[in-house]
C-alpha cells in the first residue's frame, strides 16, 4: 500500500458575493496516494476547480487542512509555502493564455529554474531542451519561438514542460484537455500517461468529461455542489455507481456508438445555487430516491465496499455491501 | 439580381424530393495571409424528416457550411459558388427580401452560445413573439399566448412568469431552451443546430438533445446537427457526414459509418475519442500532427500528411467522394479505404472529382 502524498481534510472554501456567501467547497476530504491519478469529476459549479486551486492555496481555503509531504500547507509562512509549492505544479485549461505571449519558449520553460536558482548556464539550457524533447517537441524548432507560433495542443505540451522542469511530486491538471480537439486531446492524454510513468508523478486530474477522467484515473471522486458524493476505483465507480447522482451523470454521458442504447435517468432541473444550498444532502432536491432523512441529516462519506466510499443515506447497492 | 421581383420568386416548395440540396458548394474568405477555403466542393442532399449529423474538428468547415446554407455569412471578402437549394429556393442567389421570409419561418438556426445569440436587453417574450408576429401575422395577444405555450413545450417551468425575464435571469440550459422555442416557433421545415449543447453540462446536454428530437418528430422537421462530438450525433442522427479540411470525407447512415467506416480519418476520430465503456488506462489512438492550414492546404488528400496509409497518389490527387461498392448510401473520399469497410479501392474515374 503506497503512502499518501496529499491529505485533504474538511476543506471549506467560501467566497463573498455582495452580502451573500457562496459556499463553493463545503467540507471535502480525500487522500492522494503516491503514484496514483485521482480524477475529480463534476458539472460546472460543483467546486472541482476551486478545490484544485485551494490545494495550492490560491486562494487559501476558508478552513480545513492540506497536508503535502507531511507539512500542512495552510499553516505555512508565505516563504515556506512558496518553497513547498515547488513540489506541486498546476496545468490549466487554456494553454495559450497561460503562457506569457512575449517570452520565448525556452525562457518560459526555464522560469521556475531561474526563480529558484536551480540551474544556470549550460545545465539550464540542457534541462530545458530535455524537457521539450520529453513532451514531444523538437527543441531546435521550439526554444527560440513565441507562444503565438504554436497551436493549442503544442502550447499545452509547453505548459507541461514548464510544470515538470522542477521535478514536482504532484501535478494538478485542471481541465487540461477541454479546449483541444479530440485528436489532439488523445495525444495529450497519452503523453500524460507516459510522463507519469517516466517521472513517477502523482496526478490530480480535474475535468467535466466522464470518459476522459475514466481514461486517465486510478480512482475517481464525483463532486456535486461543493461536496464529494462518491469516491471509488475508476472501473468500479463506472460499473457500479452507488450514489444516485453518479448514476444519473453516467447515464447522461454520450458514447460515440449508435448501439449505445441504455436507460437514461433524466434529472429534473438544474443544480441549486451554492449561495443557498439545500439542507442535508445537497442532491436531494433532484434525487429520485430522496426521503425525509435526506433533508434533515447530511450524509457523510462512508465505505460500502473496500475502497468505495459514498455519501448517501440510501446508496444503490447491487453487489455485496458491508 | 436586382431585377428579380420578390413576389414572383419561387419560395413555395413541393412536398416531395429532398428538402435541401447542396451542390458543389465552395465558400472562401479573404484573410491577411491569403484566401482561406473553408468549405471546399461540398455536395449532399437532405431528405424530409431526416437528421443529418455533421462532425469534424475545429477548422473542418462545419460551422461555415451551416452558415452558408442559410446565406448568413458577412459578405466582406466572401466568395461562394455552387448552389444551396432549400425547398425550391437557391439560398445563395435569392434576394435578401426573400431570405427574410425564409429565415425563422421555414429554415431556422440554433447557435452554440445562447447568451450571445439572445438580445440581452429584450425580454424573452418579445424575442419569441417577434418572429410569430412577423411571419405568422399574429396579433399581440395571440403571439403572447403562443410564446407561453412554446416555453411550456420546451420544458421551462412557470412559463407565464418566465416570459417576463431577461436572458441573464436564466441559466445556460434554460437559455438554450428559449433558443429552441424561437427556432421552432413557426414550425420550420429545416432546423440547423450548430453545437447546440457544447456549452452545457452533461446532464443538461442530454435533456436538450432529447427535447430537440421530440420537437423535430412532433413538427415533422428536418435537422442538421453540427457537432465536434461524435457522441452527440451517434444516437441522434440518421446519417453522419464527417468533415475534414473543408470537405466531406465520408457520409453514410449512422450504423454503417460506425460499423464499416472507409476513411482512415473517421477511424482515427472514433479511436481517439475516450469512452466510458472502455476500461481505464486504455491507450487512445492519437492522430499525430494537426489539422491542415486551409490557406495553404496540402496538395492531394488533406488528411494525407497525418494518415498512416497514405501513398504517393494521396499526396498528389484529391480523392473524389465515391460510393462504396455494396452500399450506394455510403460515400467516402479516399484512395486507400479501410478493408472490411464495404468499400474497395475505387477505380480511377469512379466519380467526377
Amino acid at each position: 500500500m503506497s503512502k499518501p502524498v496529499l491529505q485533504v481534510k474538511d476543506l471549506v472554501v467560501n467566497f463573498k458575493k455582495g452580502r451573500s456567501v457562496v459556499q463553493a467547497v463545503s467540507g471535502v476530504s480525500f487522500d492522494v496516494l503516491e503514484g496514483e491519478t485521482l480524477g475529480i469529476v463534476g458539472e460546472s459549479g460543483c467546486g472541482k476547480s476551486t478545490t484544485g486551486r485551494a490545494l495550492i492555496q490560491i486562494p487559501p481555503p476558508t478552513s480545513g487542512t492540506v497536508r503535502f509531504d507531511g507539512e500542512d500547507l495552510t499553516s505555512l509562512s508565505r516563504s515556506a509555502l512558496r518553497k513547498a509549492r515547488t513540489g506541486i505544479q498546476m496545468i490549466f485549461q487554456d494553454p495559450i493564455s497561460s503562457l506569457n505571449p512575449r517570452r520565448r519558449i525556452k525562457d518560459i520553460v526555464a522560469e521556475p529554474l531561474d526563480i529558484w536558482g536551480t540551474a544556470s548556464g549550460e545545465e539550464r539550457t540542457n534541462l530545458v531542451r530535455q524537457m521539450l524533447h520529453d513532451v514531444g517537441l523538437d527543441p531546435d524548432l521550439t526554444e527560440d519561438r513565441l507562444p503565438r507560433q504554436f497551436s493549442g495542443g503544442q502550447c499545452q505540451r509547453i505548459s507541461i514542460a514548464r510544470a515538470l522542469v522542477m521535478k514536482p511530486k504532484l501535478l494538478i491538471c485542471d481541465e487540461m484537455v477541454s479546449s483541444l480537439d479530440v485528436s489532439v486531446q488523445a495525444q495529450i492524454l497519452n503523453l500524460l500517461e507516459d510522463l507519469k510513468a517516466r517521472y513517477g508523478l502523482t496526478v490530480i486530474f480535474i475535468a467535466h468529461d466522464l470518459a476522459v477522467v475514466k481514461n486517465v484515473s486510478d480512482r475517481v471522486a464525483v463532486m456535486y455542489l461543493g461536496r464529494i458524493c462518491e469516491v471509488a476505483p475508476s472501473d468500479a465507480l463506472y460499473a457500479e455507481p452507488a450514489h444516485p447522482y453518479t448514476q444519473a451523470l453516467l447515464s447522461a454521458a454520450l458514447e460515440p456508438d449508435p448501439e449505445h442504447a441504455h436507460e437514461r435517468i433524466t434529472l429534473s432541473g438544474e443544480p441549486p445555487s451554492p449561495i443557498d444550498p439545500p439542507s442535508g444532502c445537497r442532491f436531494r432536491t433532484r434525487c429520485p430516491y430522496a426521503q425525509e432523512r435526506c433533508a434533515s441529516e447530511t450524509p457523510e462519506l462512508r465505505e460500502i465496499r473496500p475502497g468505495h466510499q459514498v455519501a448517501c443515506h440510501f446508496p444503490l447497492l447491487s453487489g455485496p455491501a458491508t | 439580381m436586382t431585377s428579380i421581383d420578390v413576389e414572383s420568386f419561387p419560395v413555395e416548395g413541393s412536398d416531395s424530393g429532398p428538402i435541401l440540396e447542396v451542390n458543389d458548394l465552395v465558400t472562401s474568405f479573404a484573410t491577411p495571409r491569403g484566401r482561406l477555403t473553408a468549405v471546399n466542393h461540398v455536395s449532399f442532399a437532405l431528405d424530409r424528416g431526416e437528421t443529418l449529423g455533421v462532425v469534424g474538428e475545429s477548422g473542418s468547415g462545419k460551422t461555415v457550411l451551416s452558415r452558408s446554407i442559410l446565406n448568413l455569412l458577412p459578405s466582406k471578402g466572401l466568395e461562394q459558388s455552387g448552389s444551396v437549394i432549400f425547398d425550391g429556393t437557391d439560398m445563395l442567389t435569392a434576394p435578401k427580401d426573400v431570405l427574410r421570409t425564409l429565415w425563422g419561418a421555414r429554415i431556422s438556426m440554433i447557435f452554440q452560445d445562447p447568451m450571445s445569440s439572445l438580445n440581452p436587453v429584450v425580454r424573452i417574450e418579445r424575442q419569441i413573439t417577434e418572429t410569430l408576429r412577423l411571419h405568422l401575422k399574429m396579433d399581440r395577444k395571440e403571439a403572447k399566448a403562443t410564446a407561453v405555450a412554446l416555453l411550456d413545450q420546451v420544458g421551462i417551468p412557470s412559463p407565464a412568469e418566465r416570459v417576463r425575464n431577461y436572458p441573464y435571469q436564466l441559466s445556460g440550459g434554460m437559455r438554450q431552451r428559449v433558443m429552441i422555442a424561437i427556432a421552432i416557433a413557426c414550425s420550420p421545415r429545416l432546423v440547423l443546430a450548430d453545437e447546440p449543447t457544447t456549452s452545457l453540462d452533461v446532464t443538461v446536454q442530454a435533456q436538450i438533445l432529447d427535447l430537440l428530437a421530440a420537437m423535430k418528430a412532433e413538427r415533422n422537421m428536418s435537422m442538421i446537427l453540427v457537432s465536434h462530438d461524435l457522441g452527440v450525433v451517434a444516437t441522434r442522427a440518421d446519417r453522419i457526414a464527417v468533415m475534414y479540411g473543408g470537405r466531406i470525407v465520408e457520409i453514410a447512415p449512422t450504423k454503417t459509418l460506425f460499423a464499416s467506416m472507409a476513411m482512415p480519418y473517421t477511424q482515427a476520430l472514433i479511436g481517439s475519442t475516450p469512452r466510458i465503456s472502455q476500461a481505464s488506462h486504455v491507450r487512445l489512438t492519437a492522430i499525430e500532427g494537426r489539422p491542415p492550414d486551409l490557406v495553404n492546404p496540402p496538395q492531394g488528400c488533406a488528411f494525407a500528411p497525418r494518415c498512416p496509409y497514405a501513398t504517393e497518389q494521396c499526396r498528389t490527387d484529391v480523392p473524389p467522394l465515391v460510393a462504396a461498392r455494396n452500399n450506394a448510401a455510403h460515400l467516402y473520399a479516399c484512395w486507400n479505404p479501410l478493408s472490411g469497410s464495404g468499400g474497395t479501392v475505387s477505380t480511377q474515374g469512379g466519380a467526377s472529382s
